[in-house]
């Protein structure tokens, strides 16, 4: 059996390593579309889901960011708004201290080869028509003009080749739906890093792969990240997969975020009772194994009118009587662990 | 057939009728399914696992029809039943849980009808209070709110719709319900207090579960024996616990060893080579063969049979033919 180890980059120390992205106080909140006597009997009040509320981070270059949370918890959003694919409501997004926000649409353009996203369905991310050749040869027809045609195959050849695919020329003609689904997901990997990008946004990258092909996916993302110097913001629900890849950790709820740390700190020390139950809730593959912790009660609720204070009051099995009104600020536990909750103070 | 077995399954084949010739979802599947366990059948997408548990209720439709086997349920073949006595045994005495809920219920009935109604569909003479309060001590039983039964079903969350769709099963006093990929679409919070459910349930109603998932932790959480299906083979049946410390089948111990362990320290994930085969043209011999890293010549050969590899113990793998063979000689 071929094990290796799934490699994790050492380049994490803080203090010199540069942010590649930071976003500060970062709302979008997505209006309501109501009828036009709604509007007025609301005197301008229009209602919006708050899918991130007031939301600050940084990734730092060369580390793999996770962005846990339920559905719902406005993740995605939040990975939309680091490539400015939705406008943020109010707040600041940097990409290499470039405030992409108020970016000309050229500009930003230019900025996007930089830049890339990766979807959780690679069928519905490539188009049917075009072959693996053409698909992963459109970005470097874009963002790298200079290059001649042959240059431009020869580079996506060496693409291919560098995501798995070999041999390269067999491939290199065939269409999205004549290849399996880890094949596929491959092609979308190869289409993203194929004109040198610092930063890959991956949304769910692996749920959609068979349960056996996804080691090898995750594997292959971790190599690629070492070969291409690449930093990863990796979007998921499920806390078992990011715990092989990511180096720290933010955990949302309800648009806001309610942890952020070092992986190994906010898994073996969740401060925020909402980290602690979505720890115990993932399934162990381990029959001996048996839950201890309290699950919250009911189910993530509308982010339209989100719980006062603390979102997560109405669940959280040791809430107080504080946690309805106060909207609990981070509380810094040391090594850039933090928590928002009123009983950490 | 011992009397603890609820539900035996004999060399069941169902085929899927394509352009391309017949493609076997399920190929000579043999198992039984025993009163008031959970079983687990886990497979990948495409294995067929789900396309057999349609067929365990004879709910499969063209282009999939049974080319052959027995399904002795509860002492009789339900293979030689007329459809409308199917009928009788769908929701009554065999219950079913889809994925996603809401294309299960009826969008404009309240969950008060959908339960009464099938009270009335299976047993016309309930009177309407004796089923509307069926449905209320049901209703307390799974952690529904009373009042919450006058809602539509696009009032509820995903979690409550999946509790929603048991008390359907429930209702009738199934025997056993059969739940395809019950959790995935629940999230982690959801889905972990809907498997204390139905371990609750079990305890309670003695009901007995088949839970088809493709998510190995959901198996170990509450399977009490574990059954392995790849490429419309099933590879590997036994105890959770023999399974889970000791699989015998290379892809079982392989797609056990991939999967991610929250609880687990640096641990390594072993990455399986290749990808499942298309079905209509499934490899000759063991169809795990060409990503099997033990093959041997007769792997591509011949298709090997299931053997006795423990205790209640069973996998399709040569590899303990030969072990048997040995033994044999000693």
């Amino acid at each position: 059996m071929t094990e290796t180890r799934l490699q994790k980059p050492s380049s994490t120390e803080a203090g010199a390593v540069k942010e590649l992205v930071k976003l500060e106080s970062v709302r979008k909140y997505f209006p309501i579309q109501s009828g036009f006597l709604a509007v007025l009997l609301s005197k301008g009040h229009v209602p919006a889901v708050k899918a991130v509320d007031d939301i600050s981070f940084s990734i730092k270059k060369g580390e793999v960011f996770g962005l846990a949370g339920e559905s719902g918890s406005g993740k995605s959003t939040v990975g939309r708004l680091v490539l400015r694919l939705l406008e943020p409501t109010s707040g600041h997004v940097y990409f290499d201290d470039i405030d992409i926000a108020s970016l000309p649409a050229e500009e930003m353009r230019r900025l996007r080869s930089r830049m890339q996203f990766v979807f959780q369905d690679p069928l519905a991310s490539l188009n049917p028509r075009m072959t693996i050749g053409q698909a992963i040869q459109h970005p470097v027809s874009i963002h790298m003009r200079e290059l001649s045609q042959t240059e431009q195959k020869s580079r996506v050849t060496d693409i291919l080749e560098a995501v798995g695919m070999n041999p390269p020329q067999a491939f290199y003609d065939l269409f999205p739906h004549q290849i399996s689904g880890g094949q596929r997901q491959r092609i979308v990997l190869a289409r993203a890093i194929v004109t040198n990008p610092e930063l890959i946004v991956a949304d769910e990258p692996i749920a959609m792969a068979d349960v056996s092909v996804r080691a090898l996916l995750l594997d292959l993302m971790m190599k690629l990240k070492e070969e291409f110097n690449l930093t990863y913001l990796f979007i998921t629900h499920d806390l078992a997969t990011a715990k092989y890849v990511c180096d720290r950790i933010a955990i949302m709820y309800l648009g806001k975020m309610c942890e952020i740390g070092p992986l190994n700190e906010v898994y073996r020390h969740p401060a925020h009772p909402y980290t602690r139950a979505l720890l115990e809730a993932v399934p162990v593959p381990d029959p001996l194994y048996r839950r201890t912790e309290q699950m919250p009660a009911g189910e993530i609720p509308s982010a339209i009118n989100p719980p006062s204070g603390c979102h997560f009051h109405p669940r959280c099995p040791v809430a107080i009587k504080q946690c309805q009104e106060i909207d609990p600020e981070f509380v810094d536990l040391g090594n850039g662990h933090k928590a928002a909750c009123l009983l950490l103070k | 057939m011992s009397a603890e077995t609820l539900f035996s399954i004999r060399n069941l084949t169902v085929e899927y009728q394509t352009r391309a010739g017949a493609v076997k979802a399920a190929d000579d599947v043999n198992f039984d399914i025993r009163r008031g366990e959970i079983l687990g059948l886990v497979g990948e997408s495409g294995c067929g696992k789900s396309t057999l548990g349609k067929a365990l209720m004879r709910l499969h439709r063209i282009p999939a029809r049974i080319a052959g086997g027995e399904l002795w349920f509860d002492g009789r073949d339900l293979m030689t039943l007329s459809e409308n006595e199917m009928r009788a045994v769908r929701g009554a005495e065999i219950g079913m849980v889809f994925q996603d809920p809401m294309t299960s219920l009826n969008p404009v009935q309240r969950i008060i009808d959908h339960l009464t109604e099938t009270v009335h569909a299976h047993e016309p003479k309930t009177s309407d209070e004796e089923a509307r309060a069926r449905a209320n001590v049901l209703a307390e039983k799974l952690g529904i709110r009373a009042e919450r039964l006058k809602d539509y079903p696009h009032q509820m969350s995903g979690g409550m719709r999946q509790r929603v769709m048991i008390s359907l099963a429930l209702a009738l006093r199934a025997k056993l319900v059969i739940a395809d990929e019950p959790t995935t679409s629940l999230d982690v919070i959801v889905e972990a207090k809907f498997l204390d459910l139905l371990r609750e349930l079990r305890q309670e109603f003695g009901l007995t579960i088949l839970i088809i998932t493709h998510n190995i932790g959901v198996v170990a959480e509450v399977a009490d024996r574990v059954a392995v299906m790849y490429a419309a083979r099933l590879v590997e049946i036994g105890g959770v616990k023999e399974i889970f410390a000791d699989p015998k089948h290379p892809y079982t111990q392989g797609l056990l060893h991939s999967v991610p362990n929250i609880q687990l320290d640096g641990a390594e994930l072993y990455k399986m080579e290749g990808i499942p085969p298309n079905l209509l043209y499934p490899p000759s011999g063991c169809r795990f063969h060409p990503r099997c890293p033990f093959a041997m010549e007769i792997c591509g050969v011949e298709e090997p049979t299931f053997e006795a590899v423990g205790n209640d113990h069973f996998a399709e793998c040569w590899l303990y033919h030969q072990a048997s063979q040995v033994e044999v000689e000693k």
